[in-house]
């Protein structure tokens, strides 16, 4: 069974062997067409039309399956990868090792925010940002250089006490667990904020451009493994018959055989180091 | 001292922004983009946030030029407004409490879309709006 690690803890070897099957998927045009069915899905995911992706109940089960998809091609690759997670209520500043040129790599220079350090700065020619909003062909990072903070532990545990999993209207207006963790409202705004705090592409429609992303929603999916061991008996909702969502066993697009009931055990796809 | 005003008029509300374009640091300009996202301050012609249609706008803002209207057909489904700069198009959307966001800011809202659109001149630093390759 794989363990997804804290990146925090990682060996000089295993970071190796992410980075390097980062790259060749990013290679062979696989990582891009990651990153485009994401935007599509940021483009049309609306509070009141249609919406699986974000803003939405299916946003912690999409999610999942998205993450466990991109595990899958990375495996191919190199059998022993899995996705790392990003606690970014411990490692919180610029300095912190995951933004080490041996991972990552590091902030944005200040002229253009263009990350020049590590395996993913533009100088290497491994790795063009091809989908793109704009025609900046270089990952760019501004951490934490905008309004956002990294949310706390205090603010990530106010939001695993929650006891409902989430309620009408079903969109980013909505009180809960899965709405709070996404971070459209309450205390520390907290996944999307992460986002906002490292700025460049993280901040766009096109955010899994920067291997950042992977971190991150990896924490978001184990926050929401979290939850559940807090909340044994609060099931996923809506049960059935909401229009626009995706309940409990509807299936989710882009896949169409997969259903949020589906995804609620992660441990027959993995697990997690604590 | 009259074409200060005229420029004023032109540029409404952005004196500030652009006056101090040359100079601005990047703190400076996330104190700036806080101050336009928040729904005070405002002289009230792009307060509208949440109910009612927004205001049009045709403006300047460090250096380029930006459009808002409210739009129809395709747009009307994303809170039917529309936005470009330089001409190209800004993807927007509204949310449900009013705010909006744009595919450059996609995980901040703002109260406003001339707020998100001279937040996503912001972020450009000077790139162009490209349409999403898929
Ligand atoms: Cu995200």
């Amino acid at each position: 069974m794989a363990v997804r690690k804290n990146q925090a803890t990682l060996s000089a070897t295993e970071k190796r062997n992410f980075v390097n099957a980062l790259l060749e998927l990013k290679r062979t045009g696989v990582y891009d067409g990651f990153v485009r069915t994401h935007n599509e899905f940021i483009m049309s995911d609306t509070d009141n039309g249609d919406r699986v992706g974000h803003r939405s109940p299916s946003f912690l089960p999409w999610h999942r399956r998205f993450l466990i998809q991109f595990e899958q091609e990375l495996q191919k690759i190199d059998a022993s990868v899995t996705l790392p997670y990003w606690d970014w209520t411990v490692d919180r500043t610029a300095n912190s090792s995951i933004w080490g040129a041996d991972f990552l790599g590091g902030n944005g220079r200040s002229r253009d925010s263009q990350v020049t350090t590590g395996p993913f700065a533009y100088s290497t020619g491994k790795w063009n940002i091809n989908v793109s909003v704009d025609n900046r062909p270089f990952l760019q990072r501004e951490l934490g250089a905008g309004s956002a903070q990294l949310p706390t532990r205090a603010q990530v545990d106010a939001v695993l006490a929650m006891t409902t999993y989430d309620m009408a209207p079903w969109n980013s207006a909505s009180d809960g667990f899965r709405n709070n963790l996404e971070g459209w409202r309450g205390q520390g705004r907290v996944h999307n904020s992460v986002h906002v705090w490292i700025g460049g592409q993280m901040a766009t429609g096109v955010s899994p451009n920067d291997p950042a992303f992977w971190l991150h929603h990896c924490f978001i999916d184990k926050l929401w493994a979290d939850w559940q061991r807090m909340h044994p008996t609060s099931p996923y909702l809506p049960a059935g018959g909401t229009a626009n969502v995706v309940d409990l066993n509807d299936t989710m697009r882009p896949w169409n055989n997969v259903t949020p009931a589906d995804m609620l055990d992660h441990t027959k796809f993995y697990t997690y180091d604590r | 001292m009259s074409s200060n005003v005229t420029r004023r008029l032109v540029l409404r509300g952005t004196a500030v922004a652009v006056a101090g374009a040359a100079l601005v640091t990047p703190t400076a300009m996330a104190a700036a983009r806080t101050a336009t996202a928040g729904m005070t301050g405002h002289g009230g012609h792009d307060g509208h946030g949440g109910h009612g249609a927004p205001a049009a706008f045709d403006e300047v803002y460090q250096g380029r030029r930006i459009v808002g209207k409210p739009a129809t057909g395709e747009h009307a489904a994303h809170g039917g407004f529309s936005a470009s700069i330089d001409g190209k198009e800004l993807h927007l959307m509204q949310n449900a409490d009013g705010t909006w966001i744009s595919v450059v800011n996609h995980y901040e809202t703002f109260a406003t879309p001339l707020a998100v659109t001279r937040a996503a001149v912001d972020k450009l630093r000077g790139a162009v709006l490209v349409p999403i390759a898929t």
